[in-house]
């Protein structure tokens, strides 16, 4: 069973929501929809779902156009944001619902019910009803719902986004476990880049209504194929730093440069933006080629054992991203030293010209 | 050192105990406002049920009695008056009357009401908003404007002086009504439980039966309360449209006065008879319409 969306486009009010997506999604795959609010996934979620219709454009199943049928007729599940069950049934009946419309016998449902609740855990709450359990048993018991009928499509909108953390982190695990032995197709939206790296699968990253890349979420991650990729998909954004290129250096400023190292050699002379990630910007240097740069601080925002240092020098911002707890006073001057052999460059359009030597490997 | 702190805590303990009990300032304090409060209360419901007493008062007395003077219970207790209510068809026929189209007309305008107003929650048509306001402001019309069409049209259409005549008339102003209240508690339901419902594989009616309906239950109670208390009360229309098949209890009422003078206790024991049924209801349905009160629609 796979899922295909050609040239799909959601327009609202002269409003372009989805803007021409062209997806294939594999049975058997987990795919993380990443993108920030207002991108598009949960129209997109909807238009895969059959909730809305697209404007523009066909969706196939197994090679059959789906576009109009309505979501009754297909076999989907999805799991919302909100907590969503039906507040008047018990949980057993919640999640007894897709089956007992399905027309099976009272054996198979009790069968499948407490199967599935025992998988989430929630076997214990099965005669309450989904007001009186707490936030995350109410989304398990969404999700037992969706899980406990063979959907060929499972679509997650942010389903964790209001649990706390610690909720979080245990669900999603099971989550990837529980998929590990289907063979649908799961979607899953988040917002937040660690969230897409922690579940794997494919990543499929959403900006304004556009598709911009997909792929294997690590190939993704290293490989990004534009600016807003590599902005979006790693938190905290990728450092962006505008510089020139002439035949054997590298300018940034006046005062910063450097010889073109071997990775960066086949970049042809012109301006470009360097990315740099921020947990590759460091205190200390780590090879030789290392650029020393002094710069003043503006903030440390030491969160736990970590420190997010910015730092500005008279041309562009910084972000480093540092284990450990590091304590400055702002407007201090200190020295960072930027990876020169970690660099991806972009050329005036946005698009990706050249990735480090050694994510291209990965 | 689990010991330690236990032994520390008792001793603690027994320090409080040996101090005089205290009444702080506050708490006095409270307390008399609490008293305040109850009395205020009391003086307020007593001069709320004043008017009501009185009614059950003079139901229970003689006419002599109720002409004769003051008193504050009835020095001659008689039944006579219920007795000739439940004794009479002409008289009790008019509750019965009044009940079966007020019942008719709550059937009727939740019928019809259900759908338009998940219509108006759920979906965006053209010129959506304005028509929500136009159905509300059909309410601000006084029921005499429409007096003269309806009395005209159904004598016409042979429904003059029949019960469906009246239950019709009452929806004019009940069915906006309980489109608006139905309204606001079907958009306290979220549309992701519609969706869900969907995607479980419910059809639309049946969703709207079994899961929908459920969810608005105190809607719904509300809903009929409100359209009882109109449809109810409401003199004019029921009275016009309706001769002698379908007379409501308040225009039989009327014939307490004839030439021999008001027959005050027995108007009084029909007027005791009136609050009856409004009380049941709204016995019924108090915990919903707080509920209404706090969506801001009742």
């Amino acid at each position: 069973m796979s899922l295909t969306l050609q040239n799909v486009s959601r327009v609202v009010d002269g409003e372009t929501w989805i803007n021409e997506v062209n997806l294939s999604l594999e049975p058997g795959s987990f795919n993380v929809l990443l993108g920030r609010t207002l991108s598009g996934k949960t129209t997109l979620m909807r238009l895969m779902a059959g909730l809305d219709r697209p404007s523009k454009g066909k969706i196939l199943m197994n090679g059959v156009d789906v576009t109009g049928v309505p979501v009754r007729d297909r076999n989907i599940s999805m799991v919302y944001q909100q907590f969503i069950n039906y507040p008047n049934l018990t949980v057993y009946e919640n999640i007894a619902s897709p089956l007992r419309l399905a027309k099976m016998s009272d054996s198979e449902i009790d069968r499948r019910v407490r199967e599935t609740a025992e998988m989430l855990r929630i076997d214990p709450f099965l005669d309450r009803l989904p007001l009186q359990l707490s936030g995350g048993q109410q989304q398990r018991t969404a999700m037992a719902r969706a899980l406990v009928k063979d959907s060929q499509i499972i679509l997650f909108d942010e389903p964790l986004v209001n649990l706390d953390y610690k909720l979080r982190e245990e669900l999603r695990q099971e989550l990837r476990a529980l998929f590990k032995a289907r063979n649908c197709i799961a979607v899953y939206a988040t917002t937040e880049p660690n969230e897409a790296l922690a579940l794997g699968g494919n990543t499929a990253v959403l900006h304004e209504g556009r598709l911009l890349q997909m792929g294997p979420t690590s190939q993704v991650y290293h490989q990004p194929k534009d600016i807003i990729t590599a902005e979006m998909f790693s938190e905290p954004p990728i450092n962006v730093v505008p510089g020139h290129v002439s035949n054997d250096e590298v300018t940034f400023d006046d005062t910063v440069h450097f010889r073109l190292n071997n990775d960066l050699r086949s970049l042809s002379p012109g301006n470009y933006q360097f990315g740099v990630r921020a947990s590759h910007i460091g205190l200390v240097p780590h090879s030789d080629d290392d650029l020393e740069l002094p710069v003043r601080v503006d903030l440390a925002e030491i969160s736990g054992s970590e420190t997010f240092l910015h730092v500005h020098n008279p041309h562009f911002d910084l972000v480093l991203h540092l284990s450990g707890v590091h304590e400055y006073q702002v407007d201090q001057n200190i020295k960072v030293y930027f990876p020169t052999h970690k660099l991806y460059a972009f050329d005036a359009q946005g698009q990706m010209v050249h990735s480090p030597a050694r994510m291209r490997e990965q | 050192m689990t010991q330690a702190t236990t032994t520390q805590h008792n001793r603690s303990k027994s320090i409080l105990t040996e101090q005089a009990p205290v009444v702080s300032i506050a708490d006095r304090k409270a307390k008399n406002a609490t008293l305040r409060g109850r009395i205020g209360l009391i003086v307020y419901v007593v001069l709320l049920l004043l008017p009501i007493y009185w009614l059950v008062n003079m139901s229970f007395k003689t006419n002599t009695e109720i002409l004769s003077g003051l008193s504050f219970f009835p020095q001659d207790f008689t039944f006579a008056n219920y007795a000739k209510i439940f004794g009479d068809p002409t008289w009790y026929m008019g509750y019965v009357n009044s009940i079966f189209y007020v019942s008719m007309n709550m059937v009727i305008s939740l019928v019809v009401a259900l759908p338009a107003a998940y219509a108006f929650s759920r979906y965006k048509f053209v010129g959506d908003k304005h028509m929500f306001f136009w159905l509300l402001s059909n309410r601000m019309a006084p029921p005499a404007v429409f007096l003269l069409p309806f009395f005209q049209l159904y004598s016409s259409v042979g429904l003059f002086d029949t019960h469906i005549a009246v239950a019709l008339a009452h929806c004019l102003f009940n069915v906006p009504l309980a489109v608006w209240i139905l309204e606001g508690f079907m958009s306290g339901v979220p549309r992701e439980i519609d969706e869900t419902a969907y995607i479980d594989g419910y059809t639309f009616p049946r969703f709207f039966v079994k899961i929908f309906i459920p969810l608005i239950r105190s809607g719904i109670g509300v809903t009929a309360f409100f359209c009882f208390m109109f449809s109810w009360v409401e003199l004019l229309l029921a009275r016009t449209l309706t001769s002698v098949e379908a007379k409501p209890i308040a225009a039989i009422m009327t014939r307490t006065v004839s030439a021999s003078g008001m027959d005050w206790g027995l108007l009084a024991a029909a007027g005791v008879l009136t609050i009856l049924p409004g009380m049941l209801v709204i016995y019924f349905v108090r915990n919903h319409v707080a509920k209404g009160f706090a969506l801001g629609r009742v």
